[in-house]
């Protein structure tokens, strides 16, 4: 977790918007939600789990390091009003962005049940900070050593079943997102699902973050991140993030090798 | 002086008097020296070596020092030629430099970059005598970069500091040449890019090969010296408002927030994995320097590449594919080399590169493997038809006739629309259905009366030149409008 000084974004940012990060003059730019920001010290807070060099650069900065270059707040900010009861499905990595958007559908009167998952109890992250802001939090884990095991659709059809629920968001990997919102189609229930797919510059200039939502390629930077879950095509997003995976692989170990960690 | 005062002048008559019309238009055009192209192919260094002062000079001969100057028509900036090329022909090298910055911000750029066969030379008076033109985007170059490498680049004058705050949305050609118009009045000027680079396209979007990015750089230290701001990674609408910047003191607002938006095809396959727009793909490699070892950036280097288009900015992908090892790297367009709008120059070059031309064609489908990545692509066999609206002849389908050619990258490179972040988040502006700023053609002033606009977020895809030409238009606009606004 990374609180960063950023006033100017701190201020104009809402749920829901993002920022560009670069770490070093030959870094590359990634998206990272806005998890938290604080007006009065002007600084926002990043959420930020290693996934490859260029999160791994970001997480290996001490204290007091500067990020070379940041820009934002990016992409639409979450449409939020009173729709009654809202399950939030979060896994990994998708509980950070998640956080807002739980804080703003509670100020706006929502009843909201957190569903938190991971493959086990190390990887849930944040769970304090939901509890204080949501209703209920289900916490869910793949080998079952913390709270109720299973996956998060098992957590949230749970809520399905057991009481009438508005609207469903989700983050988290594509491939959870999709299942989530199967089972959110099956049941009939309104799904937002926030896309985190490959981007480049992040202000609709480039086209890689391209999404085909209804049949229509759409723009994860300008038109979302959010997006009608059951119009979304998760299976060609799913090839389409795999599309570096072999390069990005050849760049870690390089990285791996060049600072001797393993 | 006007420019028939100036032509009057002793020196212009004497220079034009000492050789016969004949024997000017006798000399044969100049040859711009370039890198040989089996060698050019496998660097990133600029393709041409500029010409000597020896040959700039002859090539200055050619000039006729026309009464009428008919190629200034065709410089959407009105630079002086005949002037400018007549101190060249004189040995007065810095001379003609500064004769170019009294009308262009970028004459290093222009000279480089400009499509001359469609502007100012197609108007040069030799054209009508079935000889080849005067090479003047050669010669601007040339006294361009005569003044950077003699270090001794001309300060423009300054007014005195008048205290008032501009803000400049973009820091591409248009942004620039505002910027610089601007300062030179005195006013105290702020330009904000969304980007962690300075330039635009300059920088993102033309390659290395064709435009140095060093350069780019002087003119940008040239604005800082005469007092310009500028602010990285600030999104107007976004990080500021322009009610915030408006709050904040500035009295007027330019906008040059270019055509960032690219165009797909909205074909079959047009998701794949490999397929992608010419701005990714440029943004990758000129930006971020994907292709260099160093660089977090990734970038796939295709064997077989495939760029969809026929302008400027598919010669830039194609011959950046073959710099970066593509056996094949190939151009498929809807239309015949004719139409391409490309700079000539580009498609000369590119084809001495062995850039293979699939004209007439028309890609219609991309085909995948079984892990998304594209691996064939479909074309469709076309042929010319009528003229249509932009005069070109328009290209019709052949029925029933298709290609299918194996490649592994795909480059789309069918234009681009106005970068939508402005339009969205400034309430009253006017917009069109192409998502272009409406202005007033004489001022650029939009229908918020703070906010001036130019290049391609009012032109569509225009040209560097002509986005210059906005932003000098609209600064001496605001200038007045803000006087105006003080008596
Ligand atoms: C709008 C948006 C908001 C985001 N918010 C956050 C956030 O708050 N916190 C956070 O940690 N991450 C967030 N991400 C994801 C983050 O941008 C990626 O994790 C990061 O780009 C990975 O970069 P890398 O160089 O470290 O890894 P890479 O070397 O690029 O990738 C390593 C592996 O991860 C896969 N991968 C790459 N990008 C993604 C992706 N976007 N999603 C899933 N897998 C990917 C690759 O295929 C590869 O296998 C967000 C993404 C988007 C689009
Ligand atoms: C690959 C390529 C090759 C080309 N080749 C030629 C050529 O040979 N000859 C020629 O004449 N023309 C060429 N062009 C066209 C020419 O580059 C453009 O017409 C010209 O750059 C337009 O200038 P501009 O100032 O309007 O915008 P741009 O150069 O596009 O600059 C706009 C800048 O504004 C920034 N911006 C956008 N929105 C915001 C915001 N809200 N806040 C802050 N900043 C913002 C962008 O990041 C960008 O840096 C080419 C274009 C491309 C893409
Ligand atoms: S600026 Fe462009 S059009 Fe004008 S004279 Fe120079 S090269 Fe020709
Ligand atoms: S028209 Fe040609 S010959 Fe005449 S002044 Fe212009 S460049 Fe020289
Ligand atoms: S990231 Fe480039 S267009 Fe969205």
């Amino acid at each position: 977790m990374f609180e960063v000084e950023a006033p100017l974004i701190a201020k104009s940012r809402k749920a829901g918007h993002f920022v560009m990060v670069k770490v070093g003059e030959k870094g590359e730019r990634i998206p990272l939600t806005i998890a938290d920001a604080d007006l009065a010290k002007g600084t926002i807070t990043l959420v930020v789990q290693k996934m490859g060099v260029s999160s791994s650069k970001l997480c290996n900065l001490a204290e007091g390091e500067f990020i070379t270059d940041m820009v934002g707040p990016l992409g639409k900010a979450t449409h939020i009003e009173k729709f009654g009861t809202v399950v939030c499905a979060c896994g990994g990595v998708g509980t950070a962005p998640m956080m807002p958007i739980v804080a703003a559908l509670k100020k706006a009167g929502n009843r909201v049940i957190t569903v938190l998952a991971a493959r086990n109890k190390d990887l849930i992250i944040l769970e304090e900070q939901m509890q204080e802001l949501s209703d209920e939090v289900i916490v869910m884990t793949d080998d079952g050593s913390y709270g109720v095991k299973g996956l998060v659709t098992n957590g949230v059809e749970s809520v399905i079943q057991r009481e009438k629920v508005d609207l469903c968001v989700t983050i988290g990997p594509a491939i959870m997102m999709k299942f989530v919102s199967l089972l959110t189609k099956k049941y009939e229930v309104p799904t937002l699902a926030s896309l985190n797919t490959i981007m480049v510059d992040g202000t609709g200039m480039c086209g890689a973050c391209r999404v085909s939502v209804g049949g229509k390629t759409r723009f994860v930077c300008i038109d979302g991140p959010e997006f009608d879950a059951h119009q979304v095509d998760f299976d060609e997003m799913l090839m389409r993030l795999g599309g570096y995976r072999d390069i990005e692989r050849e760049d870690m170990e390089k990285m791996k090798c060049a600072s001797g960690v393993n | 002086m006007n420019i028939t005062e100036e032509r009057a002048l002793p020196w212009r008559a004497e220079l034009r008097n000492s050789m016969k019309a004949k024997e000017r238009t006798d000399i044969p055009r100049v040859e711009m020296p370039a890198q040989d192209p089996k060698v050019r192919c496998t660097n990133n260094e600029e393709v041409n070596y500029g010409l000597t002062a020896e040959k700039a000079m002859q090539e200055a001969k050619r000039c006729l020092d026309c009464a009428n100057p008919t190629c200034m028509e065709g410089c959407p900036v009105g630079i002086y030629i005949p002037k400018f090329i007549k101190h060249i022909e004189k040995g007065e090298f810095l001379e003609a430099a500064k004769t170019l910055k009294e009308t262009s911000a970028l004459p290093a750029v222009c000279g480089r970059v400009c499509p001359q066969e469609k502007q100012c030379e197609a108007k040069c008076v030799h054209l009508k005598m079935k000889k080849e033109s005067v090479a003047i985007g050669h010669l601007e170059r040339f006294a361009a970069d005569y003044e950077r490498e003699s270090g001794n680049i001309s300060i423009p004058v300054v007014a005195e500091p008048n205290g008032m705050k501009i803000a400049v949305v973009g820091s591409g050609p248009a942004g620039l040449s505002f910027a610089g118009d601007m300062a030179k009045m005195g006013y105290d000027v702020t330009v904000f890019e969304a980007l962690h680079e300075i330039g635009g396209v300059l920088k993102y979007g033309i390659p290395e090969f064709r435009l140095p990015n060093a350069f780019v750089d002087v003119e940008i230290d040239n604005l800082r010296a005469i007092g310009v701001k500028f602010i990285t990674n600030c999104i107007i609408g976004r990080t500021i408002t322009i009610e915030e910047l408006k709050a904040d003191g500035f009295k007027g607002v330019f906008v040059g927030s270019g055509a960032g938006l690219p165009r797909f095809m909205n074909i079959k396959g047009e998701n794949l994995v490999g397929v992608m727009s010419s701005n990714e793909y440029l943004t990758r490699v000129n930006l971020m320097d994907a292709a260099s070892p160093d660089s977090d950036t990734p970038v796939f280097l295709g064997k077989k590449v495939a760029v969809i288009g026929g302008g400027n900015t598919a010669m830039d992908s194609v011959r950046t594919a073959k710099r970066l090892g593509a056996d094949r790297a190939i151009i498929a367009y809807r239309r015949s080399e004719e139409e391409m709008p490309a700079r000539l120059e580009e498609v000369h070059h590119a084809k001495e590169e062995g850039i293979e031309f699939m004209t007439l064609r028309n890609p219609i489908e991309f085909i995948g493997n079984d892990q998304g990545r594209v691996t064939h692509m479909v074309l469709q066999v076309m042929e010319l038809g009528e003229p249509d609206a932009s005069g070109r002849r328009s290209p019709v389908e052949v029925p029933g006739k298709t290609e299918t050619i194996e490649i592994d990258e795909a480059i789309v490179s069918v234009g681009v629309s106005p970068n939508p972040l402005i339009p969205q988040s400034v309430m009253g502006l006017e917009i069109t259905k192409w998502g272009t700023i409406v202005v007033d053609n004489d001022t650029m002033q939009s229908a918020v009366p703070i906010v001036f606009a130019g290049g391609d977020i009012v032109r569509g895809g225009a040209t560097v030149i002509l986005a210059m030409g906005d932003g000098r238009k609209a600064a001496a606009a605001m200038d007045k409008w803000i006087k105006q606004g003080l008596s």
